[in-house]
């Protein structure tokens, strides 16, 4: 048994400080024993997929409220999905923090724009985002837009604006993001499957 | 039969007696497979995220160990060891450390606030931090060195074996998020069970020494580790051999109560504070570069 | 994947090489777990770290990064000399007996064709011997010099064990073990299971890496059977639908091709992809390319696409060279791309050579990015200290930054790495004003719609022609997209054996690509998804798990593609005769019974097909067959050859070290300016290598509490011994310098980074992860495409992110 002076000193220290809050009225209540409240009891379950890799966990998503129409709803909690035969409920350590990047700090709420030479972002409302991306866009197209060849062979391309498309994206979203690429005859065109 | 009970088995300074009469709960256990951890760090999320818990964010002092240490914050934390058993094969030990739930638990013993730490019949040890008065002496006797006083609340916090979720018949969040089964819930019978099953496997792929960790000295755990070198636990960033309650316990018991309740003084309440403010178990340096 | 996550479990051996799937995929991990658990299965990791997939291996081996078709080539070489081979599987079901061209050659690293100037080859060469009937000549004696098996083996010879450990800097006794496992696995009820990622794609030569791991899976009859295949493990959630959809500059949906400039007319564009079999009884099921292009045609283009203008073909594109991303931002920084839309996509930090990147996008008129997060794009021009040294006032690009909405705030569905799509549900609203993606495109393309349809402009047919058939224009909604790209009948669809037989009504959903029609009576946006939204309702949203064959199949789970099938080429799980090579794991087998294929499976077969017609197993090859010579679908040779990567620590391919041309992959396409910035090893002696951690994901969990918690500052690892050499300890700060930038990080000293003999020549190796940058809640860091070379593949584009040189120094 071994036991040094500055041990003893805090064995002391705790012993005498616990007992002596007693003595001066901080004297805990009853002692009984419960956990805490179980915080999913009637939360709203949604099954969703991890958008982070390949292995398509499936998740459920706990959010606050039954969705009444007065209540909007608030996801609370994350977890695996145990019917989903792949990951059977468990998650990795991004999956099991999903939570935080829905309430991510950094994701955004407005439209912004940055000027020419600007150090700041200003706020945008949506019409005036699309309005003025629609303009720049078609400006382009119009002025760079190749028909034809030098060959005279017709070739409809556009690749003085390219684009970049998304890698957790829907395939709703892809193939809507596929079809109005080509039609505007876009050629610079990938997504991260490349990188 | 749920697994979970909230029967009550001891509670931290009480005298009364626990209710009795009730037929025995089934014990549980969680086993945490050491041979399948990939050190994701997956089991620190789900706790994080379950029990509502963020640390700081730290920085990176030349290891994956992050956060660094167990705090308040932090209920579990992978330690990893790079490890050379046998000349030439390097192994990376990746153990997850946190609250063993010893079956005999010597915060609860250690702990002068009543009702503070229970233990149930299940097996599971819970910190009730509304009766803990930050005294830190579950910390001077827990064998494992694993609670930690809150800096924000002067209060004392550790793993609860998911005791929410159990109570409601679900397996703690850790053990449900791990990717590669390296944790699992259950009976603690079933738990030996599978840990037989899996030290076979790994005495077959050239592990000898490969047993189970339940020790007796604190009466055995309801977290259990299967350990690729059973023989040496000290390789799992100093996992003890033969854990005991800390002596202290008992001094406590016998001497320093009847001693302190007398010898109440400013000097020891700045002494107290001091103590809660900083912590008893600072943790140095040269333990996380092994 | 060939396969999927679940049939790893029916594994006797993983080969992780090329990944790092504890790692990078941990719960798709699981299943190598529980092969080991139930199948007393062996892994086996190789890699130039020790990693967490190492942790829990059976058996590690290092290797020199960027030399993996050296450490294949050798286990080929091991196959065939020791007769390791599953004979029956690749007499029949490979072109083991096909004869290659006479005039084929290979000297010295190069094969024959080479144009040094253009740095790209004439394939002409690259083919086989043809007969007077059509059909590719063979021999199956085996015996003809010129035969596949002949000639590969005679390639593979130079990869003995000592060549290996020469080049790939692994043991030599390591190598031969790894080898002795693997041939194991030729035993015809015996399984392996290569499962790669990243760590093949990122290299000059990643694509050849990955063929030469495909070819030891043939020669060992590892292709089509449950626990084996190459599974390719995708990095992002979508980045499998993405690319089945085809977003990548020269695809259409379902991995048809765009046309080139020379291609003119409409029926030589078909005819050229509408692969006619090149052996007797084969099926060659791209003969069917008209169909999937005009059901596309006209899913785009409804009644504008018609058989008078080749439907609509003339609106596509034509390709006058590949625009992957490296082609774009090489645009770019020479000035002649003016406009950039980036759609959940942060090229700054994903693409290599941050400096060019940035200097290329500080050129843009305009830049508009969609994202759910701030994304260091988003703000490449603006002063972010030592991580983004720029100046505002000097950058004039116009940038719009759209808030979009994350997975919690959708439906819509995803294709896993297992090709299963799979249907979400939205949980709640998004943050503040964001939208969603469909939203934002519709916001944007409506309005270019409209200005097109006022003020008239270059070529606006296809604009003012694209089906909007959405009940909310505004707001396209996924149920609509999905049943679009799944298909319906424009028209009645009849069978094409009995006339009277009505398969789909018009306007009906279509069940499969089967039923889809060159004559423009279908629409279906994208052929391979084809059926998963039919008649019998969304069928990726299914979500009955039950398993009867208990090998994890479980069809009834969302929707595979194609046809809602599991493991593809699963024909060559059986025998020729239609017998399951290992009962005990069926996928499918001939039931002569009923006349039809059954199984645990869909079968990748012609369903009715009996074993004695001879039809071959790999029926989208016009061979039936797969190859080991890859005729001339590669850039850079039809067998693969080691190459050094573009910046290596050797100053030859120890192969041809007389052969400067053969010292880094001949047809790798590097654009003028980057030469110079190649660095040489006696400045920048060490290998490095960029990667993934397991607590982060790319650039986005640095935006996560949870993430930022538990990996919060960026690192770089190093073995023991270089650190000594340097006086690095752990925890000192470091500086990571390549020819084209630096970085300053943590250093973590590490067993796990082993230091090599290559060829007798210490090399030490460099590890950085990638996930830091100078936005969100992790500590700030440099980004650490700074380091990296602007070059790809030959066939790919994909960048060199594996296997470069740097230097280090303590700061």
């Amino acid at each position: 048994m071994q036991v040094t002076r500055r041990q003893f000193f805090k064995i002391c220290a705790a012993g005498v400080s616990g007992s002596s809050l007693a003595v001066l009225g901080f004297s805990p209540t009853d002692a009984l024993a419960e956990v805490r409240t179980f915080k999913l009891a009637r939360t709203t379950e949604t099954r969703n997929t991890c958008p982070y890799c390949s292995v398509g966990c499936g998740i459920l998503i706990y959010s606050l409220g039954d969705k009444s129409k007065n209540a909007p709803a608030e996801i609370i909690h994350i977890e695996g999905d145990p019917d989903h035969p792949v990951n059977r409920g468990t998650l990795c350590p991004k999956g099991a923090g999903l939570l935080d990047f829905v309430q991510s700090p950094s994701r955004l709420k407005h439209p912004e724009y940055r000027a020419p030479g600007a150090k700041e972002w200003k706020r945008i409302s949506w019409d005036e985002a699309f309005t003025r991306i629609a303009k720049l866009m078609k400006d382009d197209r119009d002025k760079n837009f190749i028909a034809k060849n030098d060959k005279g062979d017709t070739v409809n391309r556009w690749v003085s604006t390219g684009m970049l498309a998304a890698s957790a994206s829907s395939n709703e979203t892809g193939y809507l993001t596929h079809k109005i690429a080509r039609s505007l005859g876009m050629l610079a065109f990938d997504n991260q499957a490349r990188v | 039969m749920a697994l979970q009970s909230l029967d009550i088995k001891a509670r931290s300074a009480t005298t009364t007696p626990s209710p009795a009469v009730r037929g025995e709960a089934i014990k549980v256990a969680k086993l945490i497979d050491i041979s399948k951890c990939i050190g994701c760090k997956a089991c620190q999320v789900a706790c994080m995220e379950w029990n509502d818990l963020r640390d700081e964010v730290g920085t990176n002092a030349g290891t994956y160990d992050n956060p660094r240490d167990l705090t308040d914050q932090s209920w579990t934390v992978m330690r990893f060891a790079e490890v050379e058993v046998q000349a030439g094969k390097l192994e990376w030990l990746i153990r997850k450390d946190g609250c063993m739930h010893c079956a005999d638990p010597g915060c609860l013993k250690a702990c002068p606030a009543p009702g503070a730490i229970v233990q149930y019949t299940n097996g599971i040890v819970d910190f009730h931090e509304e009766n803990c008065i930050g005294c830190g002496y579950c910390i001077t006797g827990c064998p494992f060195n694993i609670p930690r006083i809150s800096k924000k609340d002067g209060k004392a916090y550790k793993c609860t074996l998911c005791s929410d979720r159990v109570a409601v018949g679900m397996e703690p969040a850790c053990v449900k998020t791990c990717p590669t089964g390296a944790i699992l819930f259950g009976s603690k019978d079933d738990m030996i069970h599978h840990a037989e099953g899996r030290i076979t496997d790994l005495k077959e792929r050239g592990y000898q020494n490969a047993g189970l960790y339940d020790p007796s000295g604190v009466g055995g755990t309801h977290v259990m580790y299967v350990l690729q070198h059973a023989d040496q636990p000290g390789l799992y960033n100093n996992l003890p051999k033969d854990p005991h309650i800390s002596p202290m316990v008992s001094l406590w018991k016998g001497v320093t109560k009847p001693l302190a309740s007398f010898a109440l003084g400013l000097a020891v309440f700045a002494g107290f504070f001091h103590y809660v403010t900083s912590g008893p178990n600072e943790v140095k340096d040269e333990e996380h570069t092994s | 994947m060939t396969n999927h996550w679940v049939d790893i479990k029916n594994t006797d051996l993983v080969l992780i090489m090329g990944g790092n799937a504890a790692e990078a995929h941990p719960c798709g991990f699981k299943w190598v777990t529980e092969a080991k658990a139930h199948r007393k299965a062996k892994l086996i990791v190789v890699d130039p770290r020790f990693t967490r997939s190492a942790a829990v291996a059976d058996f590690y081996a290092p290797i020199r990064a960027g030399t993996d078709i050296a450490f294949l080539g050798g286990l080929i070489n091991y196959l065939l000399i020791n007769d390791k081979i599953q004979h029956e599987y690749v007499k029949n079901y490979t072109d083991f007996s096909f004869l290659v061209k006479e005039e084929y050659g290979f000297e010295d690293g190069i094969f024959t064709g080479y144009n040094a100037e253009k740095r790209s080859y004439d394939k002409s060469t690259w083919g086989y011997q043809i007969g007077k009937d059509g059909f590719v000549l063979t021999d199956p004696s085996l015996e003809n010099p010129r035969c596949v098996y002949r000639m590969m083996k005679a390639h593979y010879s130079r990869y003995t064990p000592d060549m290996v450990s020469t080049i790939c800097g692994t043991p030599k006794d390591a190598f031969l073990k790894i080898c002795a496992m693997a041939a194991e696995t030729s035993a015809p009820n015996k399984a392996m299971t290569i499962m790669y990622a990243l760590g093949w794609t990122q290299h000059s030569q990643g694509t050849q890496m990955i063929r030469t791991a495909a070819m030891v899976q043939l020669l060992l009859g590892n292709i089509g059977v449950a626990g084996g295949g190459m599974n390719a493990l995708r990095g992002h959630s979508n980045i499998q639908g993405l690319t089945d959809l085809g977003l990548l500059s020269n695809l259409l949906p379902g991995y048809m091709t765009l046309p080139s400039d020379a291609e003119q007319d409409y029926k030589t564009y078909i005819e050229k992809r509408a692969f006619k079999p090149m052996r007797p009884g084969q099926m060659s099921y791209w003969q069917n390319y008209g169909k999937f292009f005009v059901s596309t045609m006209k899913a785009w283009y409804g009644d504008a696409a018609t058989a008078e203008n080749n439907w609509a073909y003339d609106w596509l594109p034509k390709l006058d060279k590949g625009y992957d991303i490296l082609q774009v931002f090489e645009n770019m920084n020479n000035g002649s791309v003016n406009g950039y839309i980036c759609q959940g996509f942060n090229p700054l930090a994903a693409a290599p050579c941050k400096v060019k990147v940035s200097g290329s996008l500080a050129k843009l008129k305009f830049l508009v990015t969609i994202d759910p997060l701030a994304t260091e794009t988003s703000e490449f021009w603006q002063n972010h200290g030592e991580y983004n040294d720029v100046d505002p006032t000097k950058i004039a690009t116009e940038v719009f930054r759209l808030p979009s909405t994350c997975f919690a705030e959708e439906d819509g569905s995803l294709v896993s790495s297992s090709r299963v799509l799979q249907w979400h549900w939205k949980a709640a609203e998004p943050p503040g004003d964001a939208l969603g993606d469909q939203e934002i495109l519709a916001g944007i393309f409506l309005k270019v719609r409209e200005l097109y349809k006022k003020d008239g402009g270059a070529f606006p047919d296809p604009i003012l022609n694209l089906t909007w058939k959405h009940r909310q224009p505004y707001s396209p909604s996924p149920e609509e997209l999905a049943k679009e790209f799944s298909g319906r009948a424009l028209k009645e669809v009849t069978d094409p054996k009995d006339a009277t037989k009505v398969l789909v009504k018009a306007g009906e959903q279509i069940n499969g690509f089967g039923e889809l029609r060159d004559d423009g009576s279908t629409a279906c946006g994208c052929w391979i998804f084809a059926g998963c939204w039919s008649e019998k309702g969304n069928l990726m949203a299914r979500r009955d798990n039950s398993d009867p064959y208990g090998i994890g199949q479980t069809l009834n789970w969302a929707f595979a593609w194609p046809a809602n099938r599991r493991i593809l080429y699963n024909r060559a799980s059986c025998d020729p005769s239609g017998k399951p090579y290992d009962p005990k794991r069926k996928v499918i087998g001939w039931d002569a019974g009923v006349g039809k294929w059954t199984g645990s499976d869909i079968p990748d077969f012609k369903a009715d097909s009996a074993p004695e017609e001879g039809m071959n197993p790999f029926i989208m090859n016009p061979e039936g067959v797969a190859r080991f010579f890859a005729i001339d679908k590669m850039a850079e040779g039809p067998f693969p050859e080691h190459y050094e990567p573009m910046e290596s620590p050797l100053l030859n391919n120890p192969l041809h070290p007389k052969n400067d041309q053969a010292r880094a992959n001949p047809a790798a396409r590097v654009f003028k300016g980057d030469w110079v910035t190649f660095g040489k090893p006696d400045k920048f002696p060490y290998v490095c290598t960029t990667y993934r951690l397991t607590e982060h994901f790319h650039f986005w969990t640095k935006h996560v509490k949870t993430s930022a918690i538990i990996q919060p500052e960026q690192f770089v690892e190093m073995g023991e011994e270089l650190a000594k050499e340097k006086g690095i300890k752990s925890g000192d700060h470091v500086r990571v310098k390549s020819n084209r930038g630096f970085i300053v990080a943590v250093a973590v000293v590490t067993k796990r980074v082993p230091t090599l003999n290559v060829g007798g020549k210490k090399v030490h190796t460099v590890g950085v992860p990638i996930h830091w940058g100078f936005m969100g809640l992790a500590k700030n860091g440099y980004i650490t495409n700074s380091l990296t070379p602007f070059v790809g593949d030959a066939n790919t584009q994909t960048p060199e992110f594996k296997a470069f040189i740097v230097n280090i120094e303590k700061v």
